[in-house]
């Protein structure tokens, strides 16, 4: 058998591949983290309550009503959208005059409001979601097995995360965006409405947010406390990686995913802290982040 | 000229009486508890009041909001009931080793935070917070999901038997009035100008000339003991420590307790802990969780109500009048 480091290839590459998903979904959520932030300058402790949401109305419609995969993959994303869209028309825009700390202290209530809820109705445990026909079964890679739906949801998240920075990086409404975040009050007086501009911001972060739950729902198990498990991870992703950038919040993500996979391989015990690890060395040799302009 | 004088002595009297008043009050209350209500209950609003009291020095007089205080308080916990059951210490060096142990742990992830500012500082908090979260949860002093059962009270100074639940009572609130006195002691002092300065403007406390990063890590090196105060002191009420004294949840009930009972008031946490105390004991035995309820009332005082109870109070007429000067952070 091929050696890598005295240990088995297969080991190896099953624990590389283990952490370029759960990279994918750090990705996802620190690059809707970082849209947020870019434009409102809240940080949204609800992302990992969206994230888990987003899972759930994909459980529930198909539980419910039938309705797949597929088309999940489209709803919970719009639906949670929405409904973060008016969760910041009603509520979180009365806070940005405030202290940057009050929108994180509202998302964080309103992060405990929906996970307690869901908790009350559905109970701690998790629910299995069924892999979508269409992606089940797996391919012999001749070094390893690749279960398709795993490929997928690598090569999917990719796709999102490089369409949503070409979005934000080459169109108009990205440029809007942009010029939103270096100075809103001029942008608003070239008769461009920014409040709405909020509102789309807030409801395409928290949508991203689900659109990673969906994903992420027939490879972990749909629980209400799947959110905030990886809410805290996706926080040091974020120091890490700077908020300054969409690209570095992505790339961070890859990185910092990866890096936890190989820390299970060679020193399990410490797979579980190696991210606040690199966290607490990027901040003694970085402050600002990988990719952070604001110090 | 004399009249004005005499005047404005007794302006300046009114508020000094009214506030002594009320402090005896309090006080005298805080002592006759015993005789209306269940101690435990009581020590459980203490301990609680205390750890929000100690958190509300870093949030409400420095301006840094930490998410990671639970490691303090849980880890304090996790040492004085190791020492008191393993290693067989005397309650009042317990409580020590707790106090020594959450300072240490303070300066180490106070060092790391202070590198950034704001929104940044609270996530690095909750960061390093949940690693100690995941050290706890494998490390074997702390004895994992079980946690350490069954800890000892022991004799005070080997006199006062504490396993009677008055004695432990008036030991707590001892302890607890000390806490506060020494964070009163804190915040009018010099020090304590300085650390109100940067939280105004830290800008400007720098370019007068202050080292502001040592005065921040002592700031958060001083409300980490205290919060150890309070978690070693929890652990002997109830003679245990687990994993969810030091989970994110407890860190952010303690930001619950002082946003609702008043940011940068120094009681003003107690009646925030007291409330949600009250509010734990009364769903527990209810299937209805709590964290909806707690979230809700986040979300509500965030909106409407950020001065908090005290504060609310303090900017009352009835507050105004009785010479309570308030100024908060918004």
């Amino acid at each position: 058998m091929t050696m890598i480091f005295g240990i088995p290839l297969q080991a190896f590459l099953g624990q590389l591949l283990i952490g370029l998903i759960n990279g994918s979904f750090y990705a996802l959520l620190s690059l809707g983290l970082a849209i947020i932030f870019g434009l409102l300058r809240v940080i949204n402790f609800a992302h990992g309550a969206q994230y888990m949401l987003g899972a759930f109305i994909a459980w529930l419609l198909l539980a419910h009503f039938g309705i797949g995969y597929w088309p999940a993959l489209i709803l919970a994303p719009l639906l949670v959208g929405l409904l973060g869209a008016a969760i910041e028309r009603t509520m979180l825009r009365r806070l940005y005059s405030l202290d940057p700390l009050y929108g994180l202290l509202f998302t964080f209530g309103l992060a405990l409001t929906v996970e307690g809820t869901f908790r009350y109705l559905y109970g701690a445990s998790g629910q299995p979601y069924a892999t979508p026909a269409l992606l089940t079964g797996g391919a012999n890679l001749g070094f390893m097995f690749l279960p398709v739906y795993r490929g997928w949801a690598i090569v999917f998240s990719l796709i999102v995360c490089i369409g949503t920075w070409l979005v934000i990086e080459k169109t108009k409404l990205g440029s809007y965006l942009r010029a939103a975040t270096e100075n809103p009050v001029l942008v608003q007086s070239f008769g461009i409405n920014v409040p709405f501009l909020l509102t789309l911001t807030y409801g395409l972060g928290a949508a991203l947010a689900a659109l990673a739950g969906v994903l992420a729902a027939p490879i972990y198990q749909v629980s209400p406390l799947m959110g905030s498990n990886i809410i805290i991870v996706v926080f040091a992703v974020v120091v890490v990686g700077g908020m300054g950038s969409i690209m570095g919040a992505i790339v961070t993500g890859y990185l910092l995913g990866v890096a936890e996979g190989l820390t299970k391989v060679f020193y399990p015990e410490a797979s579980n802290i190696v991210i606040f690890v690199i966290m607490a060395i990027v901040l003694l040799l970085r402050p600002a982040g990988l990719f952070g302009r604001d110090a | 000229m004399t009249l004005t004088f005499e005047l404005q002595k007794q302006k300046e009297r009114t508020p000094v009486v009214a506030q002594t008043v009320f402090l005896g009050l309090g006080l005298v209350l805080l002592l006759l508890a015993p005789l209306f209500f269940y101690p435990v209950f009581l020590m459980k609003i203490l301990c609680f009041a205390l750890f929000a009291c100690a958190f509300n020095l870093l949030l409400g007089y420095t301006g840094l909001l930490s998410f990671g205080h639970a490691a303090f308080f849980g880890g304090a916990a996790y040492f004085t009931a190791h020492a008191v059951k393993e290693w067989g210490v005397p309650p009042e060096l317990g409580i020590l080793v707790g106090v020594v142990g959450a300072a240490l742990l303070g300066a180490v992830i106070g060092f790391f935070a202070i590198r950034r500012q704001g929104i940044y500082f609270a996530m690095i908090t909750l960061a390093l917070a949940q690693m100690f979260y995941f050290f706890c949860l494998q490390a074997e002093f702390t004895h994992g999901e079980d946690g350490i059962q069954s800890v000892p009270r022991g004799h005070l100074f080997g006199l006062l038997d504490l396993s009677q639940s008055s004695n432990m009572y008036y030991f707590v609130l001892a302890i607890f009035v000390i806490g506060i006195a020494i964070i009163w002691r804190i915040i009018n002092s010099p020090f304590g100008m300085i650390l109100k300065s940067i939280r105004e403007n830290e800008t400007r406390a720098i370019s007068l000339g202050y080292s502001v990063r040592n005065y921040k890590l002592a700031a958060f090196v001083m409300s980490a003991a205290l919060t150890g105060l309070a978690g070693g002191l929890k652990a002997l009420v109830f003679q245990f420590a687990t994993l969810t004294d030091v989970g994110w949840q407890m860190s952010g009930e303690v930001i619950l307790m002082t946003l609702l009972g008043g940011i940068g008031t120094l009681i003003g946490p107690l009646f925030g802990a007291a409330l949600v105390v009250t509010l734990q004991n009364y769903l527990a035995t209810s299937e209805f969780p709590v964290t909806i309820i707690t979230g809700v009332v986040f979300m509500a005082c965030v909106l409407l109500f950020r001065r908090g109870i005290v504060g609310e109070f303090y900017n009352s007429r009835l507050g105004r009048r009785l010479g309570f000067e308030h100024r908060q952070k918004h």
